[in-house]
């Protein structure tokens, strides 16, 4: 589903290198997490993957559904099925989550030649899909991520990632910020929302979501590269030695 | 990766929109020599046949005029506009009086059209009534039959000049004096035209009213007067809309609106001001300077002013409201977006002066390109005015990097009784609200608008429902452009 090849990228208009020759493999159904220390570039590599204007690939390619992507604009990637669950999801003042919703989930769908829903539809097709994250309706009225809490930021998130069923999900530190009750609701969700047919990138620096969310492959990032990969046993190991162990591997 | 641009470029390839009003319309014109004297206003007065004390009006007007200096106190540079050079009286040649649609010239018909403003009260949009004002005259009112049957009166203030001249001498420069200031003094010697309403006691105008402003002479300046008159428990809603053709010379539009609310009177007045901006190089445009004003003179009385000022080179415009009976509201919805070198100082003034009055200021700016947005208000309350509140939320919205918002807020209160509350905020459209929309698989235009429209929602909803939807046009089109 996903192949990125020998990735290298620069922070645009600035010469510092970011991504130093990534190479990552995802399959259907797979569930991976990229785990690693501050500033090692796995944040960077959910946001280029996104489509992000504020980088430039200077190298290597990131091929998906067998097609390089790197000329596709944000828009494109996301109705091509790449959803990416935001680190800091963005306030949209006066615009309300449901109107934001609709506008996706149709344009997503008139793109892919599916039928749009009409309002009422919608409504009743996001109510089933509130459940998963444990959300009040009454959300859907209030501006999107505006005076929200961390948390709900968050579970917004994986809310709007079960109301567009994407096939490619990068989950960008969504695990930071919550309490362990919010954590249990988020793993939850997304547990459900992922099946055979698509395929989810965490990206984290803690093993503890990984209790609740079982990856099939961990993959360790450092300085831009991944220097590490293998089974969820590979997350435990971390959390005992920490990150030194590989630094100079 | 694709080509990667600038935040900034995208952004600017937004705003470059078309003005699409911007056609001048071949008529020929009665006018008058271009400069102001008082030969050119007792010519005026004289053509449009008025009584002595208009003209009266009008002579002393413009001695307090020549003796005041042009203000400069405000945000904003261009170049003065050369009085002398004006012209100040310019009026298709028609029939004096236009008592039917087929008596006006079609050339001037087919501009309204053109405008999306047909006259033809069969084609006019259902419950709304047009008073068309062709750069120095009123061409044609609608529906005045259908208002005149509810007790409405709804003409041109020529019109009203002639026919009720007793309600124009009591109230015309009662709440805005000639000398309040130098445009307000302008206008009061030269205005040409312009609306009158009488909204009589215990009656709701059955229909909104509307005066559609256009300039089309490249040499005459636009002077007119608005006056409405609320009597007691009546209810009325006004709408003006304005604009011009695109000249790379600038065009004077210094108009006067005045609007009196008696005991339990409400008057909801919008603009939607689309005046021809002038290019991306600040060549050309309206010098929109407007003088508003309301007195909410009755016991819970009302005056709610919106606006969407979205054209003009230079905008100076400051709608405000007197509270002066007890219980009195006073409502100031705005939004004001500027591109290319577009200048806007506006804002507002709510002088309160009775008791439990209260008045609501929200103010949204969005600037773009590299013009600059000014939010300028007052809220001032008198020693009587107990318990008075008032609410003020300005938000300033930037889209890129070369535009400039402001926001000036001044604050009197004579009275420890009363409360004022200011709330501001600056935000920028910026990459990472775009690209979030986008990553949920909007275009970079849909998000923008979408943002935007989400931004000023709180105040278009404000808008006569008619016009809600004009106005979402209005704001895609100015920040509509190709997507690179």
């Amino acid at each position: 589903m996903l192949e990125i090849k020998n990735l290298h990228a620069i922070v645009e208009g600035e010469d510092i290198e970011i991504l130093k020759g990534v190479n990552l493999t995802v399959k259907k159904g797979e569930i991976h997490a990229i785990m690693g220390p501050n500033g090692s570039g796995k944040s960077t590599l959910s946001k280029i993957v996104a489509g992000h204007p504020g980088y430039e690939v200077t190298q290597g390619d990131i091929i998906y559904d067998g097609e390089s992507i790197l000329e596709m604009d944000p828009d494109e990637r996301a109705h091509a099925g790449i959803f990416l669950a935001f680190q800091y999801p963005v306030e949209v003042p006066g615009v309300t989550n449901m109107t934001l919703l609709r506008e996706s989930y149709n344009t997503i769908a008139k793109s892919r030649g599916r039928e749009e829903m009409d309002p009422l539809e919608f409504e009743d097709y996001l109510k089933t899909k509130l459940d998963l994250v444990e959300m009040n309706p009454e959300f859907l009225h209030r501006s999107v991520n505006t005076a929200f809490s961390g948390g709900e930021k968050k579970r917004n998130e994986i809310f709007q990632m079960a109301v567009l069923q994407p096939k490619l999900s990068f989950l960008d530190e969504t695990d930071s910020g919550l309490d362990i009750d919010a954590l249990r609701i988020v793993s939850g969700g997304i547990n459900q929302i992922h099946g055979e047919e698509d395929a989810v990138v965490m990206v984290t620096h803690y093993q503890r979501l990984l209790e609740y969310i079982v990856p099939d492959v961990v993959h360790v990032m450092i300085d831009g590269v991944i220097v590490k990969t293998g089974g969820k046993e590979l997350a435990l190991e971390l959390e005992e030695k920490g990150y030194d162990w590989l630094e100079n591997a | 990766m694709s080509e990667v641009m600038s935040d900034t470029d995208k952004l600017h390839e937004f705003i470059g929109e078309e003005y699409k009003y911007g056609f001048t319309t071949d008529v020929e014109y009665d006018e008058f020599p271009k400069g102001l004297n008082e030969d050119i206003i007792r010519q005026l007065s004289a053509i449009k046949n008025e009584p002595e004390w208009m003209l009266e009006f009008r002579l002393k007007a413009f001695r307090a005029w020549s003796e005041m200096e042009e203000p400069q106190w405000f945000n904003a540079s261009y170049v003065k506009p050369v009085f002398d050079q004006i012209q100040y009286y310019s009026a298709p040649k028609s029939k004096p009086s236009l008592e039917s649609l087929d008596e006006l010239d079609p050339a001037i018909k087919d501009t309204y059209d053109r405008l999306g403003i047909p006259l033809d009260e069969q084609e006019r949009l259902a419950g709304v009534a047009v008073d068309a004002v062709f750069d120095s005259v009123s061409v044609f009112t609608s529906f005045k039959e259908k208002l005149a049957n509810a007790g409405v009166i709804f003409c041109s203030i020529s019109e009203a000049i002639q026919k009720y001249p007793e309600l124009v001498k009591k109230y015309m420069g009662s709440v805005i004096p000639a000398r309040d200031n130098f445009y307000s003094a302008l206008n009061s010697a030269v205005f040409s035209d312009g609306s009158f309403t009488y909204v009589p006691k215990d009656t709701i105008s059955p229909m909104e009213l509307s005066t559609y402003f256009r300039i089309n002479n490249m040499d005459s300046g636009q002077f007119e007067r608005t006056l409405i008159i609320a009597e007691e428990n009546s209810f009325v809603s006004y709408l003006e809309g304005c604009t011009a053709p695109m000249f790379d010379t600038n065009q004077l539009h210094a108009a006067v609106v005045e609007l009196i609310a008696m005991d339990g009177a409400e008057i909801k007045y919008s603009t939607i001001q689309n005046w021809y901006s002038g290019d991306e190089k600040g060549v050309g445009g309206i010098y929109n300077f407007v003088t508003k004003r309301g007195l909410a003179k009755g016991n819970g009385s009302k005056i709610s002013w919106t606006q969407l000022e979205t054209g003009s080179a230079v905008t100076l415009k400051y709608p405000s409201v007197i509270l002066q009976g007890d219980n009195s509201v006073g409502e100031f919805y705005s939004v004001a977006v500027t591109s290319k070198r577009q200048q806007a100082d506006t804002g507002t003034k709510m002088i309160h002066l009775g008791k439990n009055t209260k008045s609501t200021i929200i103010s949204k700016g969005i600037s773009a390109g590299e013009s600059q947005n000014s939010y300028r208000g007052l809220v001032k309350i008198g020693k009587n005015a107990e318990n008075a509140r008032n609410y003020s939320q300005c938000d300033s919205m930037l889209i890129g990097q070369t535009c400039g918002a402001h926001t000036f807020p001044y604050i009197e209160s004579a009275n420890p009784t009363g409360k004022i509350e200011h709330e501001a905020t600056t935000s920028r459209v910026g990459e990472e609200q775009i690209f979030y929309l986008q990553q949920r698989g909007m275009s970079e235009q849909d998000a923008i608008s979408m943002i935007v429209n989400g931004f000023v929602k709180e105040v278009l909803k404000e808008l006569p429902m008619e016009f809600a939807i004009e106005a979402n046009k209005l704001l895609d089109i100015k920040l509509e452009g190709s997507v690179g």
